[in-house]
Parts: structure tokens; C-alpha cells; sequence
């Protein structure tokens, strides 16, 4: 079943991103990891970003809390949360807003936590620095939280330390640190990864039923398709800094339109597309380089139908359905991709 | 987590059993007691019947057991030299060195800890290369010839220090400055190098995505873990620190037990030798010992142990 | 709406990494001679070492001959800035308190340092190495004993333990060389079991007693070679203390015995003079800080140079 249906998006934007680039300086260069995309999160909406680890997907979530590596130059036409521009915030302006109004759960529920802090420690951390509260009043705020992410006995788990909790019970704590002070936006970097699969299930519906319950906005990282489907409304799809296909979670995985989503899809074992012979799990081809500029298409490299249009210029967005877009020079039925031919 | 501390303490009581038993060994075959305690221009005869009536004829193992069982309650012997007990004889001398040690100590972690903050939250900057260029020269830096190079520009050129004696406050700052020089670049790179690794981690992440002042994520988050390998790295330096005295107090001319057991040798006054080496070793083990504790203490993953 | 889709273990994870963004340096030799501190440190080194061994080539005076006619003779420099008559090209760095020429005193203490820093380092090395590697690589009981020596041997005021050793036997260079070679082998045995428990984990290793290597062809020819650059970082770290300690115990005058130049020494009988003639503890002391500079960097540089992941 999915958890999608559970949430209910009043439409008001909480997040909203035009052509946000984000370049890290390296040895060989400048790297160009995120190259102009746009993206709009609203209240109680859960958005998900899709690509292979080095799409520029994490990068986009430190882009938007201001927790970008020493060294990288973040750039937009428009970053705005709750409809305040982000870009002349200074760091204390934005720590103000960070933990407080948006949030951030990170994927390594093992190294996430501060070993040698407890846990009531590192939950009431965030209370006490954004809300006028006493110690004991952030005591029963943490126990309450604690016992909404669903951990049984939770007044004793304060004075435990990370290391002597399980890994879902682990992120259970991260989620509800996130949470402790009602977020309008949560950015949830591939927040289940390293669960395993039972773990990750109940989670995921623990996310959902606090989205319906605070009615935050939820942008939602993963590089897992399979994911994807049970909780996105919305669905970008990311590679190599840029946005190829955005669409509702419907368009994306009933009427993908770009031959990398297709290419995605298809690695799903049961989707059903798969011929005999088709390689299970990988699309052949490697990633352009981010350094310097890509000319045309950056996934032609690996596109089955890829043409020589695809290597000039840039490739414009083309609408193919009521707010579903693909970076594609063709229409999803003019090609046919087969992939085992590559 | 007491079951550990008992352990390590028998491991300890055995290591000291190990080292009396070698600087008995060393002490007692490489000198001959009995001519030292003659004096200079005793005939044989007088020797041999020194020798007798000290019992040094006796074999070294009998003399060892006996030697020991004095240990336990408290007899270190006397010293041939000053004739007086030497328990009463080191312990006149124990307050100078540790006065010193503790002083230089402070000192070294008061300077390291913070440059080592400093240089590790911008590494490459400038003030990063001075404070990896302060510990360059402090390693390559004999303590001794700092320890002049003090005196002459301190106290012989600008008269503000004075250059010998322990009997003030004023006579310890030029020791424990050189001393804590020693220490420094150790505890500076290994803090430096915390810092590095620990504002890497994900936890840091966690901890600014909450919204934490950057004072609080540093010294709060990071410190704690980053300082972590420096308390068993501390007990260590600070047994340097001690074996070190006995140069520092000798230039300087404190009358700690480092100047103690250099004179000593000198003379070859073998018990009060013996009594310091076992005595320097005893803080040693009790000092890696407290910072175990101390690192249980700090670090909730090795409580279990 | 109701899709089914698997759960995200099976197929979902996308395997295509980022593009590795740092290219490997190519030139090796290019890689060591672009490394600041290691050019440095062995440059400096190198130096000191050359000076010491063509003593004979460098200087014009003999290191023990005294001329009382001409005690205490200031340093070149004396007499260009301070208009100091006595200063003259015969002795460009002066001459100590019985009239021997300081350049060439230097530059034969220097051997002294290099002799003690390198044979007291081999003997350590051997020991500590021997140590190691045995406690490392058979572990159980053979561990527990030698780390039990190792941390007798940590336990022990090396330099008051040093002192005592050469006062009471005989205050000679060989007895202070041999004294420390057999002291200062802690951190080879420390750091080479640690090394050779890592190495001895690894797959090659299982795979050479697979294909039923000997005990000792596997030491011999498996963990000596990937121990060897933690060899010569501590070799070097050794090396400085090594000849660091000759000096101490020197300077405190239960080490080498005059009239030989060592630099300790030296300092030791120049510490009257502190205040009409600074240069003699000044030269001294400086010579014995560029040697251990030199070392240190040298061996900061080996150590940057061969970490793993540096390549």
C-alpha cells in the first residue's frame, strides 16, 4: 500500500528554489554540483529528489540549510522559506531558523548522534536554544516527542547514549530531534538507508503520520525508486546537477518521459519492462565529469536514442502533461530505447 | 568498570615489581655498595668489613626479598650520603617536582588545547601554519639549551627572573615555561588533528543543522570528542614531564627530586637512586591509570568495559 | 492510487557512483621533490651528515688542540657588528674557553650525534621491531608477555634510568650508545604490532598461509615490506631522541666524558660564559636544533609521503 494518500497538501509554499547552482572547489578544478534547478515544496506536501549519489541531490539539501562544505559558493535567482529570502541571511540569522522552523534528518542513524552526549541531552539541545524554556519543561517536551516517534518508555531512554540503542531506534531519535520543534520543512537526506527493510517500513510510516500530524513540507532524498512510490506527491528526478523530469509521483512512474527515468524504472526487477537479456539493476554508460560545462544533454552518453541534437547547446524543459516536464529533445513515444543494445 | 580499575592495578603493582627488581639488579652488580660507602680512601679491609656488616656478602635475591619487604612498609632504606631515611629524604623533594610538573602541565594544555582549536577550525590558514610552526620548532627545541637561552635572556639581560633556586613562585616560571614547551607540540598537533577530524564528522552536521551557535558546536560537540585521545596521550607526556625534571632542575638548581637523583648518581648513592626511579614509575602508573578513569568518564563507550 | 513496486533492497538501489573527481598524481620521484618539509628536512640532514663525515675536509684547526694565547675568541660576525677585534677568519665561529677552534668542534660533535643517533636507532629498531612484529603477529600469550615488557619499559624515567646506567658502568660513548639503543625501543614495538595485527588480516596474508607458506616466509616476505615506511618514520622520531638524550646526558656530565665534542658537552662548558660570551652556548644549541629540525621534518615528510590514501 502506499502512504501518500495519508497526506494532504494545502498548497501553500514553504520552500521555493529557481536555478540554484552550487559549485565546490577541487584539485582538478571547480566541480559544478548542482546546475540551476528549480523546485517548490509546499505545506504538508512530500516532494522527493531522485538520483544516483553524485547527482547534486545532497548538495541541494545543505544548499538550502546553509550547511554547505567550507569552500562551496552557493547561487539562485530565488531561494525563499515561508516566502523570507534565504540568500542575504547571515549564519546566526540562519541558525536562528535552522532546527526551529526547517529541520534536517540525515541518512547515518550510527554516526548522526554524538557519542558522548545522552539522548535527552541532544534532544533538548535544539528546545532550549529556540524556545524561552526552562530545563524541566524541555525535559517533558523531549519525553513527549520521544513517545510520538513511537519508543516505548521514553523517560529512560534520556539518560542513554547513542551507542547503546539499536540503529531504527537510533533514527527514531534523529527523526524526533528534527521534529522537537514543530519544522515547517523537514529535508530528509536518504533518511532510511541504512535500515533494514522492516525498519525502513516503519519509519517511513512514522514520517508520514507526523506530516499529517505538524503539516510540515517534506523534501525527501533517496536514490531508491521503490521508495519513491510509496510516500512522493511530487517527484524530481536528478542527474548530474541537473533536473531531467519533474512530475507528480503518477507522471513519473506511469508516464515516464525521460530515457533516464525510463532507464531507472526498468532497473526495478518487477516492473515488468526487462526483457530477457536486459541487465538487471544498472544502466551501462558513466557520468559526464561535473567540472567545467556540459554541452547538450549530459546523460547522452548513456541515452540509447541518444541523436546528434543531443550534443549541442542546452537541453530546454518540454512539457509533456499538466505540470510534468522532461529535459528531452523528443516526445516520450517518438524513441525507442533499448538498452541491451548499448 | 571497577573489575578494570582492580586489573590495572595489579598489572601495575606488577610492572613495579618488575622495575625494583631490574634497578635492584643494576644498582647492586654494576656498583659495589660497600666501596661507596668506605669512602674514597678506604683500604680493602675497611671495605670488606663494610661489607659484612651491611651484609652485601649475602647473595643479591636474598638482599632483593629483604629489600622489598623494607618497601612495603614504607623503608626505602637510608641514604648513604645524607644518612637519613630515604623516604623522609624524598619526600623533602617530591613537593618541588610536582609543583613544576603540574605548573608546566597547565601550562602546556592552557596553550595547545586552544591553538590546536584554533589552527584545526581553518586548517592551511595562516595562523594554522604559525601554530604548526610553533610545534615544529618546540619538537626540535633541546629543553636544556632553551632552558639557557631563558636565563641568559631572562634573568642575566633583562634581571626579571631569577636563574636558580626553588624557594619562590617567581623561581618556578622560567622552568615551567621550558618544561611546558616540551609538552605543547605534542598536545597542540594531536588536538589540531581532532578538531580536523571530529568538524568532518556527522555529528557536527547534526549539531549545526539544529541551529547551535558555532561557539556551542566547537566547544561543546566538538571538543569533547576531539580531546579525547589527548587524556591518555596527557599521562604519558606528563611522565615525560617528570623524567624530564631532572634536567630542568639541575640548570635551575631546584631542589626537587630530579636534582635529588642527579646528585645522587653523582655520588652513587644507590638507595636514593633506586627510590626515585620507583617513585617516578609509581606516578607514572598511577597517572596512565587516572586517565583511563578520566576517559571512561568522558567517553560512554568505554564505561562498559 | 495503488502501485506496486518492490521493496527497495532488491533492485531500486542505483549502483553508478560520482565520477572520481581527483586525479592520481602520476610522477612519483615529481611527488617526493614537491613535498616541502621532506626536501627540506633532507636537505638540512643530508648537510649535517656531509659536514660530519668530511670533518677533516672543513675545517683547518684540530678540535682538541688548545691554544691558551686564544681563549674565547668571539665569532666572525663579532667583528662586523660590535667592532670586536678579536674576531677573525681563523676561526669563524670563535674558540671555546681553552682556545679550541669552535667551527671545527662543531663539526666533529657532529659525528658524535650522527654515530649515537644511528646506531643506537639500528639497535632499537632491531629490538623493538623484533617485538613487535613477533607480538603482533602471534598474539594469545606471546602478546600479553611482550606487552607486558612494553609497558615495564614505558613505565621506566628513561633519562633517569639512562643516567644511572652510564654513571654507575662507565661514562663512554659506546656504553651511552649502547644504553640507549637498548632503551629507546618502545615505539618500534608499540607501532610495529599494531602494523603487523592490521597486515596480518589482510587477504594476502590468509592467502599465503593458504597456499602453505612458512612462518617465516610470511613475516619474512609479507609483513616486513608493508611495515616498512612505519620503520622509517619512528626511525627517524627515534634517531632525534636518541641524540637528543646523548646530549642531555652530556650537558649534565654523566654522559661523554671531555675532552670529545659533543654538543651536550659543549653547552655544559660554556654555561659559565653565559654572559660574556654567548655565542658559546648559542652555536652549539643552534647546531643541535637544525639536526633535530632536520630529522623531524624529514621524517614528517616520509610519514605524509607513504600514508596510505596519499597516492
Amino acid at each position: 500500500m502506499t502512504l501518500r494518500t495519508l497526506s494532504a497538501s494545502t498548497g501553500e509554499p514553504v520552500l521555493e528554489i529557481e536555478n540554484l547552482q552550487v559549485d565546490l572547489p577541487t584539485r582538478s578544478g571547480l566541480l559544478h554540483a548542482v546546475r540551476g534547478i528549480d523546485l517548490q515544496v509546499a505545506l504538508g506536501e512530500t516532494v522527493c529528489i531522485v538520483g544516483e549519489s553524485g547527482c547534486g541531490k545532497s548538495m541541494t539539501s545543505l544548499a538550502i540549510m546553509g550547511l554547505l562544505p567550507d569552500g562551496a559558493r552557493r547561487r539562485a535567482d530565488r531561494l525563499a522559506f515561508s516566502g523570507r529570502d534565504l540568500r542575504g541571511l547571515s549564519e546566526t540569522e540562519m541558525s536562528v531558523l535552522r532546527g526551529d522552523r526547517m529541520a534536517m534528518i540525515f541518512q547515518e542513524p550510527m554516526t548522526a548522534l554524538n557519542p558522548v552526549f545522552t539522548i535527552g541531552d541532544q534532544l533538548m539541545e535544539s528546545l532550549l536554544r529556540h524556545r524561552p524554556i526552562g530545563r524541566r519543561a524541555a525535559r517533558e517536551k523531549a519525553v513527549d516527542i520521544l513517545e510520538r516517534v513511537g519508543i516505548s518508555g521514553a523517560g529512560g531512554r534520556l539518560g542513554q547514549y547513542p551507542h547503546q540503542l539499536s540503529g531504527g531506534l537510533r533514527q527514531r531519535i534523529v527523526i524526533a530531534m528534527a521534529l522537537i520543534c514543530e519544522p515547517q520543512l523537514v529535508i530528509a537526506d536518504e533518511p532510511t538507508t541504512a535500515l533494514d527493510v522492516t525498519i525502513q517500513a516503519q519509519i517511513l510510516h512514522l514520517l508520514k503520520a507526523l506530516q499529517a500530524d505538524i503539516g510540515m513540507g517534506m523534501l525527501f532524498i533517496t536514490h531508491d525508486l521503490g521508495l519513491v512510490s510509496r510516500i512522493a506527491d511530487r517527484v524530481v528526478v536528478m542527474y548530474a546537477g541537473e533536473v531531467v523530469e519533474t512530475g507528480t509521483v503518477e507522471d513519473i512512474f506511469d508516464r515516464p518521459a525521460h530515457p533516464y527515468t525510463r532507464g531507472l524504472l526498468q532497473c526495478l526487477p518487477a516492473s515488468g519492462q526487462g526483457g530477457p537479456g536486459a541487465r538487471l539493476g544498472s544502466i551501462p554508460g558513466i557520468v559526464p565529469s561535473l567540472i567545467g560545462s556540459i554541452e547538450g544533454c549530459g546523460f547522452r552518453g548513456r541515452c540509447p536514442a541518444a541523436t546528434q541534437p543531443c550534443a549541442q547547446g542546452s537541453i530546454a524543459f518540454a512539457s509533456v502533461g499538466a505540470g510534468h516536464d522532461s529535459r528531452c529533445l523528443f516526445a516520450p513515444d517518438e524513441i525507442q530505447l533499448d538498452w541491451a543494445a548499448r | 568498570m571497577l573489575a578494570y580499575v582492580l586489573k590495572r592495578l595489579g598489572v601495575g603493582a606488577l610492572v613495579m615489581l618488575t622495575i625494583s627488581a631490574l634497578v635492584f639488579t643494576l644498582t647492586n652488580v654494576a656498583a659495589d655498595p660497600a666501596r661507596t660507602i668506605a669512602g674514597e680512601g678506604a683500604t680493602a679491609a675497611d671495605v670488606e668489613a663494610v661489607r659484612l656488616s651491611y651484609g652485601f656478602d649475602r647473595p643479591i635475591p636474598v638482599r632483593y626479598v629483604e629489600w622489598l619487604g623494607g618497601i612495603v612498609q614504607g623503608d626505602l632504606g637510608d641514604s648513604y650520603r645524607q644518612r637519613r631515611p630515604v623516604s623522609t629524604v624524598v619526600a623533602e623533594r617530591l613537593p618541588v617536582t610536582l609543583t613544576l610538573g603540574f605548573l608546566a602541565f597547565g601550562l602546556a594544555l592552557a596553550t595547545a588545547i586552544p591553538l590546536g582549536i584554533i589552527a584545526g577550525l581553518r586548517p592551511n590558514s595562516w595562523i594554522d601554519r604559525l601554530a604548526l610552526l610553533f610545534a615544529l620548532v618546540g619538537q626540535a627545541m633541546p629543553t636544556f639549551w632553551f632552558a639557557l637561552l631563558g636565563i641568559v635572556v631572562f634573568s642575566v639581560m633583562l634581571g626579571w627572573l631569577p636563574a636558580s633556586g626553588s624557594s619562590s613562585m617567581l623561581h618556578f616560571v622560567l622552568p615551567a615555561v621550558v618544561l611546558a614547551y616540551y609538552a605543547t607540540p605534542t598536545l597542540m598537533r594531536l588536538t589540531r588533528a581532532g578538531i580536523i577530524e571530529v568538524m568532518q564528522s556527522d555529528y557536527i552536521r547534526t549539531a549545526r543543522a539544529k541551529g547551535l551557535s558555532r561557539s556551542r558546536v566547537v566547544l561543546k560537540h566538538a571538543l569533547r570528542n576531539a580531546i579525547l585521545p589527548l587524556v591518555s596521550v596527557s599521562a604519558v607526556q606528563m611522565g615525560f614531564m617528570l623524567g624530564g625534571s631532572i634536567v630542568i632542575e639541575t640548570i635551575f638548581a631546584m631542589r626537587g627530586v630530579g636534582y635529588l637523583a642527579w646528585e645522587a648518581i653523582t655520588y652513587s648513592d644507590l638507595p636514593v637512586v633506586q627510590a626515585v626511579v620507583l617513585v617516578i614509575a609509581a606516578i607514572y602508573v598511577l597517572l596512565t591509570l587516572a586517565a583511563d578513569i578520566l576517559n571512561a568518564w568522558l567517553d560512554p563507550r568505554l564505561r562498559a568495559r | 492510487m495503488t502501485k506496486k513496486l518492490p521493496s527497495s533492497t532488491a533492485g531500486g538501489l542505483l549502483p553508478i557512483a560520482a565520477p572520481d573527481v581527483i586525479p592520481p598524481s602520476s610522477n612519483p620521484l615529481a611527488r617526493w621533490l614537491g613535498h616541502r618539509s621532506f626536501v627540506i628536512g633532507a636537505t638540512g640532514f643530508g648537510l649535517i651528515v656531509f659536514l660530519a663525515l668530511a670533518a677533516p675536509l672543513v675545517t683547518w684547526h684540530d678540535p682538541y688542540a688548545q691554544d691558551l694565547m686564544n681563549r674565547r675568541v668571539p665569532p666572525i660576525w663579532y667583528g662586523w657588528f660590535f667592532d670586536h677585534a678579536g674576531a677573525t677568519w681563523n676561526h669563524p665561529l670563535g674558540t671555546d674557553q681553552l682556545g679550541r677552534d669552535y667551527w671545527a668542534r662543531l663539526v666533529y660533535g657532529g659525528r658524535i650525534s650522527i654515530f649515537i643517533g644511528v646506531a643506537a636507532t639500528l639497535m632499537s629498531g632491531l629490538i623493538g621491531t623484533t617485538l613487535g612484529i613477533v607480538a603482533g603477529y602471534f598474539g594469545g600469550r606471546i602478546d600479553m608477555l611482550i606487552s607486558f615488557v612494553i609497558t615495564t619499559r614505558l613505565t621506566m624515567p628513561v633519562i633517569l634510568v639512562a643516567l644511572a646506567t652510564v654513571a654507575l658502568l662507565d661514562s663512554s660513548l659506546m656504553v651511552v650508545t649502547l644504553v640507549l639503543g637498548l632503551l629507546l625501543w618502545d615505539r618500534f614495538a608499540v607501532v610495529m604490532r599494531s602494523v603487523t595485527m592490521q597486515v596480518r588480516t589482510q587477504d594476502y596474508i590468509t592467502a599465503a598461509r593458504a597456499i602453505g607458506c612458512s612462518t617465516p616466509r610470511i613475516l619474512l616476505g609479507e609483513i616486513i615490506p608493508n611495515v616498512a615506511p612505519a620503520f622509517i618514520v619512528i626511525a627517524t622520531i627515534e634517531m632525534a631522541t636518541a641524540i637528543l638524550y646523548e646530549a642531555a646526558l652530556s650537558f649534565l656530565g654523566l654522559g661523554v666524558q671531555p675532552p670529545l665534542p659533543s654538543w651536550g658537552l659543549m653547552l655544559a662548558q660554556a654555561k659559565d660564559d653565559i654572559f660574556f660570551s654567548p655565542w658559546m652556548i648559542t652555536l652549539p644549541g643552534m647546531a643541535l636544533f637544525l639536526l633535530l629540525l632536520s630529522i623531524n621534518l624529514l621524517g614528517d615528510g616520509v610519514r605524509d609521503l607513504t600514508a596510505p590514501g596519499s597516492r
